[in-house]
């Protein structure tokens, strides 16, 4: 059985009577001790995805779904009390920018403890050891001096690694890394990145990774779901979607970075921009850019259809030679 | 090849008061950095947050004068030029910035942001501008409706353009261009890219490509220069550079770079601990407490760029680990 269930999430914002639809029957899947990345560009619906899931806007949006569940457990007919005994404990998530996402007023630590306090009860030199212990694992170095250290006193790497600490502090069964490295240098990329790893193999969670660059999801995904204006366009396996991707929009964003075209003068484009909340398409959401667009792309929005390798949402899927 | 821009052993200091009785401290931002720019090429400038590029930036467009050292651009010395001649120079160095939302003003329209640089720096009529500023317009891919629009109105990409265009205005020598496409989506990033490249095939611009991006570095430059910690490390030919990193660091940089084909990665180097602080720079080679080949040498003896082949690499120990 899968950790994580969700089929037709949708999620709506504004005016009931002319709503914007960000996110739109997305299905998504992830079974334990699984990384999955999603991609897609600003927009795309990605972070609403994770949001709605863990119910962070009741408040801004409507949320529905046929079924979205989580370790058994219905998240969509919980009340907000049991959803937070489940949220910041089996299911954490770690945020882009780790200096704005640290509270600045109070140290480290206490942000650390405060976590294990809520959900762990833990009190005196037993919080304050677990505490430690937790930075050790995130390699931060000299862990009892940092607890002291208020965010602002650390670099970008290291608050990340805080951020890690308080996330996989309960253990969790998922985490879900919201563009985790996009604020850091390369090498602390790097760094950061194959903590994640580790930590993921040595306490068996799943990953959630939610990214616009298709190389770190190339770089440890087990599976990628790529994104276009709030729609899953395709979901397969890695690294088959890279030599293979069955959907054009895949297609043209591995075609458009650079390091797929090598050697070559020009880069590949798509014409236009994602469309935005009043100029989707009727029929497929691509098909104004798309370079293989046909009549039924224009009056028909494809569904999502699953194949046995992967699924995509296109009425003519690429084939194996990445041509119809 | 003729050289337009050539830096010589730039330095640039920074004092930081630390209050009121203590001793105030320098920041070492550049340190040292020679290189020359050919005309009509692109030298990509390659490093970590703090290594100096920004400061370089600045030293080149004329922003900030160096602390030492010599700039000499277009035949010109730069750092003993009076306030006309260098008001002069300035023209001839645009920047783009990183961030097309913060660099342009919202409060006035597209048009009179692009045609801002002719009313300082030069005598045409109102009429003249708007003819050059709607020529460049089309140039860089905007339509001529969005002459009276504002920067609101615009994507990141279509922002991007127009502080492209901006910096273009003035048919500048050099454009110093500082992370162009980190702020924008992959699509958009490769519009830009070609955009750039058309730019300088037809006006033969000479380019300072600052940027963190390893691959799109391999795209667009020429020519790179690896910065660490203020000084540059390694400056080479693209080809060079991709095919074989001859310092520790940019070996480092290539294998924590993502790739789509992590099965072909040929380096794997890793490095550990972060980027020591420029207030107190390590004695001997500033990389050497993160470096994996590093021995008693390289901690107190600190290296110089020196020619390795045709490449130039500050490391004691190019010969030992290539």
């Amino acid at each position: 059985m899968s950790l994580l269930d969700i089929r037709n999430l949708s999620v709506e914002f504004g005016a009931r009577a002319k709503p914007f639809r960000a996110v739109e029957n997305v299905n998504l899947t992830v079974k334990e001790g699984e990384i999955v990345g999603i991609v897609g560009e600003s927009g795309s619906g990605k972070s609403v995805t994770m949001m709605a899931m863990m119910g962070l806007l009741e408040k801004q949006g409507r949320v529905s779904a046929d079924m979205l569940q989580f370790n058994g457990n219905d998240m969509l007919n919980m009340s907000a009390r049991e959803r937070r005994k489940i949220i910041g404990k089996d299911i954490a998530m770690i945020f882009q920018d780790p200096m704005s996402s640290l509270n600045p007023s109070y140290t480290v630590g206490r942000q650390i403890m405060e976590v294990l306090t809520l959900h762990h009860g833990l009190k005196g030199s037993a919080l304050r050891d677990r505490a430690i212990e937790l930075m050790t694992l995130v390699e931060i170095p000299d862990p009892a001096r940092r607890l002291e250290a208020y965010p602002h006193q650390l670099s970008g790497g290291m608050s990340q690694r805080v951020m890690i600490a308080m996330a996989i502090a309960c253990k969790p069964k998922l985490l879900i890394a919201d563009e985790p490295t996009t604020a850091l240098d390369v090498t602390i990329q790097a760094q950061v990145m194959e903590l994640l790893l580790n930590l993921q193999k040595t306490q068996g969670m799943a990953l959630i990774l939610i990214t616009h660059d298709l190389a770190v999801v190339a770089e440890i995904a087990h599976k990628a779901v790529v994104m276009y204006a709030g729609q899953v366009a395709e979901v397969s396996a890695v690294p088959a979607i890279f030599r293979q991707p069955h959907h054009p929009y895949t297609q043209a964003l591995l075609k458009s970075i650079p390091e797929h075209s090598k050697g070559t003068e020009r880069l590949f484009t798509l014409p236009g921009i994602v469309p935005g909340q009043f100029d989707r398409p009727v029929g497929c959401l691509l098909a104004p850019r798309c370079p293989y667009v046909q009549e039924q792309c224009r009056t028909q929005r494809p569904e999502l259809r699953v194949a046995d390798h992967y699924a995509v949402r296109c009425h003519f899927p690429l084939s194996a030679e990445g041509q119809r | 090849m003729k050289t337009i821009l050539q830096a010589t052993d730039l330095t640039r200091h920074y004092q930081v008061g630390q209050g009121f009785l203590s001793k105030p401290q320098r920041v070492k931002a550049l340190n040292g950095v020679s290189f020359s720019l050919a005309t009509g090429k692109t030298l990509a400038v390659v490093g970590e947050s703090g290594c100096g590029k920004s400061t370089l930036a600045r030293q080149l467009t004329l922003i900030e004068a160096p602390t030492s050292g010599s700039l000499v651009l277009d035949g010109q010395d730069v750092v003993g030029a009076n306030a006309a001649q260098r008001k002069a120079m300035r023209s001839k160095v645009q920047m783009v910035f990183q961030n097309p939302y913060a660099s342009l003003n919202p409060r006035s329209k597209i048009g009179t942001q692009l045609s801002d640089p002719l009313v300082i720096n030069t005598s045409l009529n109102a009429k003249e501008r708007e003819e050059r500023v709607r020529i460049m317009m089309a140039k860089v891919g905007l339509r001529p409706e969005h002459y009276q629009r504002y920067p609101h109105m615009f994507s990141g990409g279509q922002r991007q353009r127009i502080a492209i265009a901006r910096a273009m205005m003035l048919n500048p020598k050099i454009v110093i261009v500082d992370e162009p496409t980190s702020a924008l989506d992959v699509s958009i990033q490769a519009q830009v890219l070609n955009l750039f490249m058309d730019l300088q095939a037809e006006f033969n611009t000479t380019y300072v490509f600052i940027s963190h991006n390893l691959s799109v570095v391999e795209h667009v430059a020429h020519d790179v220069m690896v910065m660490y910690l203020g000084r540059a490390v390694e400056i080479a030919s693209k080809t060079a550079l991709y095919a074989q990193p001859l310092h520790p660091y940019t070996k480092a940089l290539l294998s924590a770079t993502p790739t789509i084909h992590p099965e072909d990665r040929k380096i794997k180097i890793k490095i550990t601990g972060e980027l020591p602080s420029p207030l107190n720079l390590p004695a001997g080679c500033a990389f050497h407490k993160r470096c994996p080949f590093a021995d008693e040498r390289c901690q107190h003896d600190e290296p110089q760029l020196r020619a390795f082949g045709d490449t130039q690499v500050a490391c004691h120990h190019v010969e030992r680990i290539n």
